[in-house]
């Protein structure tokens, strides 16, 4: 098995262990909404990996959908001089 | 672009406020340029069409070609731009497919990922040529970034509807 792996020799990653895979794939865990509460060790990677994807679309979809509801409501807004006032409002 | 006094700023609130900043400006452009009170259909379906792209130029340029994504994404917009380009994005394919052939003749449970991986090399800017590793600590930023302009935009929904 390690001579395969040495086969590939990458400067960036030279070797990917599990470990560091399971490691990313809990990191991706907690940021999915469906999976955050629950414990790593329960929900299997490819799991993870499917609610990825779906989060990724949902958000996707998300963008699509309020870029739409911009498009109607910036007819009617003078965002130029309230720009200011949104900005402030937003990071706070 | 913000001049905050930087004590310990949370990096991606910087990047947030950069995000607030380029797509604030982007839709007071898109309004300048168009500024009817009841456009036609087709208007408004171009005007979502600039918003939307307006979205996601304005992340892909906050997060500069920090990240695999990014640069993947900001190539993207540039070749889009000159229609003769035939540059391809400058990734590095060829590392990364000896990884995933030696991934998928590996038969435990990083075998099977690799398949699973198809999927969310598609979705994730630059996915295609990443190497496992890679992709999913992309996919971690990418997502982040996803919730921050879902965030920005909802928020500026909101103020548009409180200030009709």
């Amino acid at each position: 098995m390690s001579s395969r792996r040495s086969r590939s020799r990458q400067s960036g990653a030279s070797r990917i262990t599990d470990d560091q895979i399971i490691d990313l794939v809990s990191k991706l865990q907690q940021l999915i909404p469906e999976l955050r509460g629950r414990r790593p060790d329960k929900v299997s990677a490819s799991k993870v990996l499917q609610e990825t994807c779906n989060y990724i679309r949902s958000l996707h979809r998300e963008v699509d959908g309020l870029s739409d509801r911009l498009s109607q409501l910036l007819a009617s807004t003078d965002t130029d001089s309230d720009q200011a006032a949104i900005i402030r409002s937003l990071l706070m | 672009m913000m001049n905050t006094p930087q004590q310990v700023k949370n990096p991606s609130s910087s990047l947030k406020s950069r995000f607030i900043t380029r797509f604030l400006g982007a839709l007071t452009k898109i309004n300048a340029e168009d500024p009817i009170s009841s456009p036609s259909p087709t208007r408004i379906f171009q005007r979502y069409r600039r918003i939307k792209v307006a979205s996601n130029k304005s992340m892909a340029y906050s997060v500069r070609s920090r990240r695999i994504w990014s640069r993947a994404m900001l190539s993207r917009f540039r070749s889009r731009r000159s229609a003769f380009s035939g540059r391809r994005s400058s990734v590095k394919t060829t590392n990364c497919t000896t990884i995933n052939v030696t991934i998928n003749e590996n038969k435990t449970a990083k075998g099977g990922l690799d398949m699973q991986t198809d999927e969310l090399r598609e979705l994730v800017p630059g996915g295609e040529a990443m190497d496992v590793c890679n992709l999913l600590d992309e996919t971690a930023h990418y997502i982040k970034c996803l919730t921050t302009q879902v965030q920005v935009m909802r928020k500026i929904v909101d103020f548009c509807h409180l200030s009709k």
